[in-house]
């Protein structure tokens, strides 16, 4: 870019007509962005604002009055077992959406990247990456679904004919209404298989900006696979790791569609996560006002985690181009 | 950001040789087995839905899940296909996800247009204001929607979910795309300039045929992640006759009194739309996560 920049900067005064003028000419730009900012302000500004002012009313929704509730339901949201919980389970989802699929997608994107591909066949590996991102398009509705009927509680579910059949006993676990332990694994297992693809898919395209020089030397000087990995692979797709981790834990935070088909929340609210928790308010609680709170509440979390990767990341980049 | 630029392929003789250099060792060969056993595992559950959606109820209740069907048997399909409306809800979800694609891209150009080449004043404020549309939890969204389109007459249509996801997919775009127009050539769009090209000219006879790829993978994105979403939806269709491809499948898992055969084979016929894009798309795809990922 600084390499195309500099001949305009010696042409620009030598021949002044032929370049329209800047600042007259930036305007019309602006047109082109009515449509977006108009559709940004009714579907995205609108409810933000609408749902930040509803957190500090009481409203039993329809036609019920507004009633002015200052931070009364911010404070609740701190005493609130349910919403406690919600955040506690948040934990596990991160495990199971940011920290497992990043760690397997590393060594399953290597695998298939430096093993598979390098010393087997491209072919092989790519359709390898290929079945790996396959949950990864599926509608999650479809693959609750599936897990659902999987781990079907009795003597009809797959899960309990498979470990019946190892077992010789008749097992009859009801996985996902039974008991916290089960259904939270349950979740978090469709969770991982969803969401491995999506890191292999990244790295293993990160993977192909290295240079096979690098791992050739690295090689010659008898450094083994993990050394490599260390001294070469992670610090060359650090920003890929960066931006999987970010997008996943936002994700994570944001999180409904498996906790919804597979559990309901249940059993007994233990597996709600924030998201859940606040639909549910807004379509069965009777202060629209709280679920409005949960959902800030959700907002500016995800909002705080940007940020602060996002700082990360640039401190990172710099840092990087210093050394 | 790096557009899509292939490595460039080494000289062919080059390759055999350094794949051909040392003969592979059993190490290799655990390793190989082990990345093809975790490939197996992820398609198992798909797997055996297959070998359970064609069997009849009989056959179901009688054998084990892993138990080849006695005969082809298609009551399940059949029953999901006509009890349910699957070709309406499919017709649904292929309207709402292909509108949502097409004026998608058009406003991600648009706006990228006046962010990245335009670079109009404030524009990094503005490509965050989009970042945050994207980031936004949608249950943030869902009730005030829910009352706007209520009192637009736009609930149970599927203007609904299009109007929502034009904007959150948009948004998304809007962030690719300003990057990329960002590092536009400057001599073309001079050149254009010089030859008294308007900016609508310059957009539509220069920059877009030259973005085309990249603009046929964001279709692409914005099409199975529209096809894929499911809470707001969920929210804003609820008469039996605007449901999509999800929503039809979560309704019937609902449902107590459902034949798990009908069942199985409902979330099968809900995967093959979705397996069809992904073969014909499967490069696309690939190129364009890769192109999502290098910022």
């Amino acid at each position: 870019m600084t390499l195309t920049k500099e001949p305009q900067k010696q042409a620009r005064p030598a021949e002044p007509a032929r370049i329209p003028q800047r600042g007259t000419n930036k305007i019309g730009y602006w047109l082109y962005l009515i449509p977006g900012i108009l559709l940004v302000t009714v579907v995205i500004f609108y409810p933000i604002v609408r749902n930040l002012r509803l957190s500090l009313f009481h409203w039993r929704g329809g036609r019920a009055e507004e009633k002015w509730a200052g931070l009364d339901n911010w404070i609740a949201l701190f005493s609130d077992e349910a919403f406690l919980q919600s955040f506690r389970n948040i934990v596990l989802v991160v495990v199971a959406m940011v920290i497992v699929p990043t760690l397997l997608g590393l060594i399953i994107a290597s695998l298939l990247f430096d093993v598979v591909g390098r010393r087997f066949s491209g072919k092989l590996s790519s359709f390898l990456r290929a079945t790996y991102y396959l949950p990864q398009i599926l509608p999650i509705a479809v693959a609750g679904v599936m897990f659902a009927w999987i781990l079907k509680p009795n003597s009809d579910g797959v899960l309990n004919q498979f470990l019946s059949f190892l077992t010789g006993n008749d097992v009859e676990i009801n996985w996902l209404g039974g008991q916290y332990s089960t259904a939270m694994a349950s979740v978090m297992v469709l969770m991982i298989w969803i969401q491995l693809g999506y890191p292999v898919v990244i790295f293993m395209a990160a993977l192909q900006r290295v240079d096979p020089q690098l791992y050739e030397a690295a090689e010659l000087d008898g450094a083994n696979w993990y050394q490599r990995f260390r001294q070469i692979t992670l610090p060359m797709i650090q920003p890929e790791v960066f931006v999987v981790a970010l997008t996943t834990t936002i994700a994570s935070l944001k999180v409904f569609a498996p906790v919804f088909i597979l559990t309901a929340g249940g059993p007994s609210k233990s597996t709600y996560v924030p998201s859940f928790y606040a639909y549910m308010e807004f379509i069965r609680g009777t202060d629209k006002g709280y679920a409005a709170t949960i959902a800030s509440a959700i907002t500016i979390l995800v909002v705080i985690v940007a940020i602060i990767f996002i700082r990360a990341q640039n401190r990172a980049e710099r840092k990087g181009e210093e050394s | 950001m790096t557009a899509v630029t292939t490595a460039p392929e080494l000289p062919r003789k080059e390759k055999e040789q350094r794949k051909n250099r040392r003969p592979r060792t059993i190490a290799e060969w655990v390793l190989l087995t082990l990345s093809i056993l975790g490939a197996m595992a992820i398609v198992f559950p798909i797997l055996l839905l297959l070998l359970n959606a064609f069997k009849s109820p009989a056959d179901y209740a009688n054998s084990g899940p892993l138990d080849l069907p006695e005969k082809l048997d298609f009551t399940g399909i059949q029953d999901f296909w006509s009890r349910y409306n699957f070709p309406r809800a499919l017709g649904n979800s292929i309207f709402i996800s292909g509108m949502v694609a097409i004026i998608a891209v058009i406003i991600s150009v648009l706006n990228a247009f006046a962010i990245g080449i335009g670079r109009v004043r404030g524009r990094t404020w503005i490509v965050l204001i989009f970042l945050l549309a994207n980031l936004l939890p949608q249950e943030m969204l869902f009730d005030p929607l829910f009352r706007l389109y209520d009192s637009l007459g736009l609930l149970s249509t599927p203007w609904s979910v299009i109007l929502t996801f034009v904007v959150i997919q948009s948004a998304f775009g809007t962030y690719l795309l300003a990057s990329l127009l960002g590092t536009f050539p400057k001599e073309i769009l001079e050149a254009a300039a010089v030859d008294g090209a308007t900016k609508g000219r310059t957009l539509r006879s220069i920059i877009v045929p030259i973005m085309r790829p990249t603009l046929s993978v964001l279709m692409v994105f914005f099409f199975i992640w529209t096809w894929n979403e499911f809470l707001l939806p969920l929210a804003f269709l609820n008469t039996s006759d605007s449901l999509t491809v999800p929503l039809v499948l979560e309704q019937l898992n609902g449902e107590r009194q459902t034949d798990t055969t009908t069942l199985i084979a409902g979330t099968l016929i809900s995967i093959i739309p979705t397996i069809i894009f992904f073969l014909i798309f499967q490069r696309t795809l690939t190129r364009g996560i890769t192109v999502g990922a290098v910022k």
